[in-house]
């Protein structure tokens, strides 16, 4: 599955709940304000974890208009809208954690 | 592939509907077919005709309707929720009509219709993609 995620964790508890529900064949993608959750003072160790194993993405748009590309986390994988439908259609069923 | 989206937030407030505006942009430059999107909630307001924004500012409602989204038969998918809409004053003209209100405000290139649409394309299509807040 897919999990998107628009919200920052300092502003919400969707990727804490998202973190919380995800199985092993789950990949996130952050867009909106989640891009947020994709700089390296914000995230977990289980963010890093993921992202080592290349299962977190972050919408590329996103981080740039938040001015965030020079402090993203190792390993996490930036996509285009066009990344965003690949994902999308490579990963079945989509869900929107808001 | 199939994509059905849901557009659950209005436009300028939220980036909800600038997100999902752009991701049936890439679905369809993708070669894939966007067959249905539904506002729902706030995201009726999406659909107002009387949309005005700066001319240095995105036209959300003129960018959804250049996506030039229809069925086979020529009418608009993109399919405004009948409660959301009527409770935030969003008509088209059966519904002004029919609740005897002098004007109506739902651009051409959408329709109002029931929740029923949007279950049915979660059925037909191979994704729904749901645009929040």
């Amino acid at each position: 599955m897919l999990h998107t995620v628009n919200k920052s964790s300092f502003e919400r508890n969707s990727l804490q709940s998202c973190l919380n529900t995800i199985d092993d064949s789950s990949v996130i993608l952050f867009i909106e304000d989640g891009v947020i959750n994709a700089a390296n003072n914000a995230n977990s160790s289980m963010i890093a974890d993921l992202a080592t194993e290349g299962r977190i993405f972050a919408l590329q748009g996103d981080v740039e208009a938040r001015g965030i590309s020079s402090k993203l986390a190792d390993n996490i994988k930036l996509v285009d809208y066009a990344g965003f439908v690949d994902l999308v259609v490579e990963h079945g069923t989509a869900v929107s954690w808001v | 592939m199939k994509f059905a989206i849901q557009v659950n937030e209005g436009p300028y407030q939220h980036q909800a509907s600038d997100t999902a505006f752009q991701f049936a942009k890439a679905a369809i430059e993708n070669g894939h077919e966007v067959m249905r999107v539904f506002f729902y909630h706030d995201g009726v307001n999406n659909a107002s005709r009387f949309t005005l924004p700066p001319q240095d500012d995105r036209h959300v409602v003129n960018n959804w309707a250049s996506l030039d989204i229809k069925d086979a038969d020529g009418n608009p998918e993109l399919v405004v929720c009948v409660a959301a809409a009527l409770r935030r004053g969003m008509l088209d003209e059966s519904e002004a009509s029919k609740n005897s209100i002098d004007g109506n405000n739902i651009h051409p290139a959408f329709r109002i219709s029931g929740l029923g649409q949007l279950i049915e394309a979660g059925i037909q299509c191979d994704r729904l993609v749901v645009f929040g807040d």
